[in-house]
């Protein structure tokens, strides 16, 4: 306890000397988020020292074990650096799919050898990574996937299609499921492979949303060579490291559900729609609403504190990330439903500074993908029925 | 998470409750009038296991925790619907006489010996905010005038808190169950207990504490409310669990089907956030946090939402036996009515927490 006071205090007083005043600002829109890469721009020479700074303790990975780039902290100690975070209102310096997802995989399933050479510029913000799952004819089948990958003795060749790829188009390297086996029950004949994106072969082609924006892309593969060095895992295995990485992925999409520093909606309702003589919101329809969502947001960020925890300390049965996906994808969903009741007729403007670029309307819209994304609420159900309720035939 | 030792006491409480105060034991004391409601050997036991006593301080015979232990002794009993006065006593009547000077009956409560009554509410309504009951003061007391219903356990009980107002706004007050201008009558409830309806005319009364008192008093009431609703959810849950393994129509076991196979897993994560705010409102309680008022009209609201559609899925899923007397699903139902209803129900909540946040 002593030691974590002190780690606290060191921690602080250097997030105080390092964060730059810009980098405390709420993020307000994609463009603030900082994805790193070979071809990211920055936004601001602060953005850029930020990562750097942030990069060079290891802690835009903080659990990770330093030997790969990682800070090396406890679980403990982690937490003790999100919280200093949040105090100052710091901004994350990197927002990494190789972080989230691909890097606790490698840790787990990687050879040394991968693990020393893709983990540190992942830490680093260097390369950045896509993730190869859903097909055109594999949803919420994962497993039937037909994306192909044919033996050629030291390397495959892949031919397929992947879809829903989130910026692929922006990424240097894809973490992908392919099928080595075709012979194989659909489970048991699928590898993890990484391959860069500029191999010859690979193309993509951003799909435009109902919000207007292209955050996904169909991704094709015509021929591309992939080494054999870097398969993840063994051959025909991948289904177990897909499986442990979606746990990582749907971790990561149920905290969304938590209102990080975020306004009490009933205060923004309040200042858009009024209030009556009792200083209550004014409209108590909209008001019973919002005290229902802000009930079910609190308990919310109280099982994620309390089941991420146990996830992450292996403490808690895999299945339970279903449990926080499920719920935080649903009750982002009703958040930002409320913010379009809350925010009158403004919230309905598509264009314009004034309304940051119709902010509030495309991310009303984009929300709808939180119970489709990383598998979709109905398959979380499944997964919970069978793995955690163990009912016959699930 | 949890700590070791709480861990621990959560495993222990149970066990017992599993053992002693298994449902039948409810159905028991709801068939025999002259149990009053509550089951004496019961509570008794829970003195020997130091369960009664866990919020009296160690130096009166108890076992000197706080809010987050209380609350798993009140998750575990919720179970079972182990029918003790933890709620009125253990857990309401302790925070009332935590004030000092009632060493004796502290050390009653602690046995399992003194069961007390809780008489907050008026005219059939919880509005501790609108008491019209009066307290004058009376040489070295004073003296109570008014109406009470809804008095949890006051069938039983031998002596009540009452919520009261005075010159000072509201307070808390001390009542013996045989002083002079009290009369009561009791009301057999549809859980089986048994509560009671008090006129107090000039009846003489300890005053306990004010306005500050009965907050706490309140919250810790609500949490420990919430933590019983959970585990009376979890419990529900666990026989709704257990016949879609069993239950066959059609030729299979009717958890085999998708639609309740849904339903059920939904159930699930709702049980386990309810468990989640129940236990972060205690732990808030404990720290005397600031946003401790919102997370416990939080907590309430949502383990008394999230404990209704356990019991209605419960019967709707036991299909026509889930009609009946003779299956368990309905005392839940009946029970979890109660527990929603006692100190606010969850609409209730819900305003104090749209209040708490500003709104």
């Amino acid at each position: 306890m002593i030691e974590l006071d002190a780690f606290r205090a060191e921690t602080r007083a250097w997030l105080e000397a390092n964060c730059p005043a810009s980098m405390r600002t709420p993020v307000a829109s994609e463009e603030d988020m900082c994805w790193g890469g070979r071809d990211f721009v920055f936004q601001s020479q602060d953005q850029r020292l930020w990562l750097e700074r942030m990069a060079a303790r290891g802690w835009t990975a903080p659990e990770w074990p330093a030997e790969y780039g990682g800070g090396g902290l406890s679980h403990d100690q982690a937490q003790v650096l999100r919280e200093e975070m949040a105090r100052i209102g710091a901004r994350p310096p990197l927002v990494s799919f190789g972080v989230w997802m691909l890097g606790p995989a490698l840790l787990k399933y990687g050879t040394e050898e991968q693990k020393r050479k893709f983990l540190p510029p992942i830490v680093r913000g260097e390369i950045r990574w896509c993730q190869g799952y859903s097909e055109p004819g594999a949803g919420s089948d994962l497993a039937s996937l037909q994306t192909r990958a044919e033996d050629r003795g030291d390397h495959w060749i892949v031919d397929g299609q992947k879809i829903w790829t989130s910026y692929a188009d922006q990424a240097d390297w894809i973490f992908c499921l392919v099928r080595t086996d075709p012979e194989a029950p659909k489970h048991l004949g699928i590898s993890f492979v990484l391959f860069d994106m500029k191999t010859p072969g690979v193309s993509t082609r951003p799909i435009t949303l109902i919000s207007g924006k292209s955050p996904f892309c169909e991704t094709f593969f015509d021929g591309v060579r992939v080494e054999k060095e870097n398969l993840v895992g063994e051959l025909n295995r991948g289904w177990d490291v897909a499986k442990y990485l979606l746990g990582h992925e749907r971790a990561m999409i149920g905290a969304m559900g938590q209102a990080a520093n975020a306004r009490p909606l009933g205060e923004l309702a309040a200042e858009r729609l009024g209030r009556d003589d009792a200083g209550r919101l004014d409209q108590p329809m909209l008001r019973a609403r919002l005290a229902e969502f802000d009930v079910d947001a609190f308990a919310f960020d109280a099982a994620l504190e309390e089941t991420g925890a146990a996830l992450a300390a292996g403490r808690a049965h895999p299945a339970m990330a279903s449990v926080l996906k499920y719920y935080g994808a649903e009750l982002n969903k009703r958040r930002h439903e409320l913010l379009m009741a809350a925010g009158g007729s403004d919230a309905l403007e598509w264009e314009g500074a004034r309304s940051n670029g119709g902010a509030a309307a495309r991310d009303w819209l984009r929300t709808k993908a939180n119970s489709i994304e990383g598998g979709t609420s109905e398959v979380q159900l499944n997964i919970i029925a069978k793995h955690l309720l163990r009912l016959p035939g699930a | 998470m949890l700590t070791e030792e709480q861990t621990l006491l959560l495993e222990a409480a149970g066990g017992f409750f599993a053992e002693q105060a298994p449902v039948a034991l409810r159905r028991r004391v709801r068939d025999d009038r002259k149990s009053k409601g509550v089951d004496a050997g019961l509570w008794r036991a829970m003195g020997e296991m130091g369960f009664a006593g866990v919020l009296v301080p160690e130096a009166d015979g108890g076992s000197g925790l706080g809010p987050v232990e209380a609350g798993l002794i009140a998750l575990a009993a919720g179970r079972t619907l182990a029918p003790s006065p933890f709620l009125s006593s253990g857990v309401m009547a302790a925070a009332a006489l935590a004030g000092g000077g009632e060493a004796e009956r502290l050390g009653a409560l602690a046995a399992g010996e003194a069961v007390i009554g809780l008489a907050v509410d008026e005219e059939g309504r919880h509005a501790p905010d609108r008491l019209t009951c009066q307290a004058e003061a009376s040489g070295n007391g004073c003296r109570l005038t008014g109406a009470k219903t809804f008095v949890l356990d006051g069938a039983a009980a031998d002596a009540f808190v009452v919520a009261a107002a005075d010159a000072e706004g509201a307070g808390l007050f001390l009542v013996e169950g045989g002083a002079d201008g009290l009369t009561r009558e009791t009301d057999v409830l549809l859980d089986g207990s048994q509560s009671a309806r008090l006129a107090l005319e000039g009846a003489p009364a300890q005053r306990l504490g004010g306005a500050d008192l009965v907050e706490r008093f309140l919250s810790l009431g609500r949490a420990c409310a919430a933590a019983e609703m959970t585990g009376l959810a979890e419990g529900v849950f666990a026989l709704t669990g257990e016949h879609l393994r069993t239950r066959k129509q059609f030729g299979v076991e009717i958890g085999r089907f998708q639609a309740l196979q849904h339903r059920a897993a939904h159930l699930f994560c709702e049980i386990e956030l309810a468990r989640a705010g129940t236990l972060k409102a205690l732990r808030l309680l404990e720290a005397d946090a600031a946003d401790a008022a919102f997370a416990v009209a939080a907590a309430k609201a949502k383990a008394g939402q999230v404990a209704a559609l356990a019991v209605q899925e419960a019967v709707q899923m036991h299909g026509g036996m889930g009609m009946t007397d003779e299956a368990d699903p309905g005392l839940y139902m009946k029970r979890q009515r109660l527990l929603d209803r006692l100190l606010g129900d969850a609409d209730q909540q819900r305003e104090l927490a749209a209040r708490a946040l500003g709104y």
